[in-house]
């Protein structure tokens, strides 16, 4: 016990002789930092850096020596190119859907899950199990075995109560990977909601009930505005995820029947039509969406950063 | 007394309706997990066959004694990736995570911020110079390429994560290792990482899970020879005849280790998936 006490008292002046020079110390303080860093800024900065600068030039990859420097002009062809355009909505609709379905979903789940009932880690983790397939197989089990209009399961129990047998995919393209991704990403809001209802203050929900507060009541102006966070934290990240999704389009209907997000695009302009400077000017603007949602993003993981590190 | 009775038999009734959504959520797992352990002839039908015998054929198939492309190099190589990743992931985090909560660097918020950011960039925005960097220095379907995208994919996850798990370890306990004379590696190993362990242990989990599931990376940068597991399961998108077993004997042996190390994670799971900012 005194030695703890003591010893940084004693420690203090022998150790600031020995310091060379404060400039020397903050290298040292810093060099714990440097690789993680400098890897980052090398794998992940100058990538981009590099895609900004040839999304300048008029660059087919299989016409190497017709490149030239285009100015704006790839951005003007993407944002007049009637295909691109489509999948600029595209991914706007697939994402505001997925990530609202799934968020109510999601908190409908929270709320079951936060009450105590018998087996309840039990359906638990029923609920995760989604989340924790591959995306690919994710994809391929919807595809193959639930969507297949001849022998899927959805219209194999259609069959039973003599429904219609529709060809899922062909009929709700878009629709059809929205589910598959609603039900992946489901559990994911599940967790972080559950999470966010069991930081509510229990002292205050159990004044409220004492008052004579409705289970309405409650939820309307002590648990919601407390989820607020939870739910805007939940919606971005789960939007970056999305934004980005690639796995499901690919998987489910190869960006055919008008379901090509901007991923999915700027894959194929340039891994099938060599369009270097076309699919950098395309990822640029992908870049620009993300930072909108990025920046509100940060802000709310900085709120609840910042009351976790006062609360500590 | 009448009230009682109602909130339990309306609790009782939650409780129903919660395993109800439980079983629907699980549903297509199980049915592909029994579909994986039927014939093929069983696998296709319409009205499902529930009762149908069970038979490994989809197992055997899968696993390339039926005559198809052996899945073992491409599971090798998911291995490989996403192991070695999240090795390098920990060996350049954990320092990073070090001097960003126990001996903080000046605005180290910014710093952890900066880390953040990146995980935002979209993939698709750096796929394209890397892919033509690849090309030139000959590193197309190598799977050491992987390996760095991987790294950098989990390393902002990973600093995160660890941030807030170091940020645990009482700061008293490292002053008195430092003036026991401990040097930094020492302390990292014998004072740190021991409170920090289940913290770490999860975050590498996590990270495995990412990369393991990884396609667009995989499905540009490699071909034949650096195939990854879920690049080989694109094989499957479309139908070939009779293969419904095969293809979910596939997808459930490729997310088994994703099944083991989340549900290993379960607890830090949140805490991982939300950048740190939930726990």
């Amino acid at each position: 016990m005194t030695a703890t006490t003591t010893a940084p008292l004693t420690a203090t002046p022998v150790r600031t002789m020995k310091q060379p020079s404060a400039r020397l110390r903050a290298w040292a303080t810093r060099g714990p930092l440097l690789p993680a860093l400098v890897f980052m800024i090398v794998v992940t900065q100058l990538p981009f850096v590099a895609t900004l600068v040839i999304s300048f030039f008029d660059w087919n990859a299989l016409y190497p020596k017709a490149r030239r420097f285009t100015g704006l002009d790839n951005y003007r062809q993407v944002l007049t190119d009637a295909d691109l355009r489509h999948s600029v909505w595209t991914t706007v609709l697939l994402t505001v859907a997925v990530v609202l379905a799934s968020l109510v979903l999601g908190l409908a789940l929270a709320l079951l899950l936060d009450r105590r009932f018998r087996g309840r880690g039990v359906v638990r983790t029923l609920l995760i199990a989604p989340f924790l397939v591959v995306p690919v197989a994710a994809a391929l089990l919807w595809k193959h075995v639930l969507y297949n209009p001849e022998y899927g399961l959805f219209n194999g129990l259609l069959h039973y109560v003599g429904g219609p047998q529709p060809d899922w995919i062909s009929h709700t393209p878009l629709l059809a990977v929205e589910a598959s991704l609603v039900w992946q990403w489901t559990p994911f809001m599940m967790l972080i909601l559950l999470a966010g209802l069991q930081s509510r203050d229990q002292q205050q929900m159990e004044a409220a009930r004492v008052d004579g507060a409705s289970g309405w009541q409650i939820f309307r102006y002590l648990t919601l505005p407390h989820l607020r966070r939870y739910l805007e934290l939940g919606a971005l990240l789960g939007s970056i995820y999305i934004v980005q999704n690639f796995d499901a389009v690919f998987t489910i209907t190869s960006g055919g029947l008008g379901t090509a997000n901007l991923p999915y695009t700027v894959y194929q302009s340039f891994y099938q039509a060599h369009e270097n400077g076309l699919a950098s000017a395309a990822g640029v603007l992908v870049v620009i969406g993300s930072i909108v949602i990025a920046t509100f993003a940060l802000r709310v993981v900085s709120s609840l950063f910042r009351e976790e590190v006062s609360r500590a | 007394m009448s009230t009682t009775i109602l909130r339990i038999r309306r609790g009782t009734g939650l409780g129903l309706v919660a395993w109800l959504a439980g079983i629907v959520f699980f549903l297509p797992l199980a049915w592909m997990a029994l579909t994986s352990f039927h014939s093929e002839t069983d696998a296709g039908t319409n009205p499902p066959s529930f009762t149908a015998s069970l038979t490994l054929d989809g197992y055997r198939e899968f696993f390339g004694t039926g005559g198809g492309a052996s899945p073992w190099p491409a599971l090798i190589n998911s291995t490989v990736a996403s192991v070695v990743s999240t090795v390098c992931v920990l060996l350049l985090a954990l320092p990073a995570a070090y001097a960003l909560s126990i001996r903080p660097v000046k605005k180290w918020t910014d710093v952890l911020f900066f880390f953040l950011s990146t995980k935002m960039l979209p993939v698709v925005a750096g796929l394209l110079p890397i892919y033509l960097f690849a090309k030139n220095a000959g590193m197309l379907d190598n799977i050491w390429l992987l390996v760095i995208l991987y790294t950098s994919m989990n390393l902002p996850i990973a600093v995160w994560m660890m941030q807030s798990f170091l940020a645990e370890v009482p700061i008293a306990v490292i002053e008195a290792a430092r003036v026991d004379g401990a040097r930094l590696p020492t302390i990292l190993a014998r004072v740190v990482a021991p409170i920090a362990l289940p913290g770490i242990a999860a975050t590498a989990l996590i990270c495995f899970i990412f990369s393991w599931n990884e396609l667009l990376f995989a499905r540009v940068l490699t071909g034949v020879v650096a195939e990854t597991a879920p690049v080989f399961l694109t094989g499957f998108i479309t139908s070939q005849g009779l293969f419904l077993a095969k293809v979910c004997a596939a997808s459930l042996v490729i997310s088994l280790p994703v099944l083991a190390a989340g549900f290993a994670a379960q607890d830090k799971l949140v805490q991982g998936l939300s950048l740190g900012a939930v726990k």
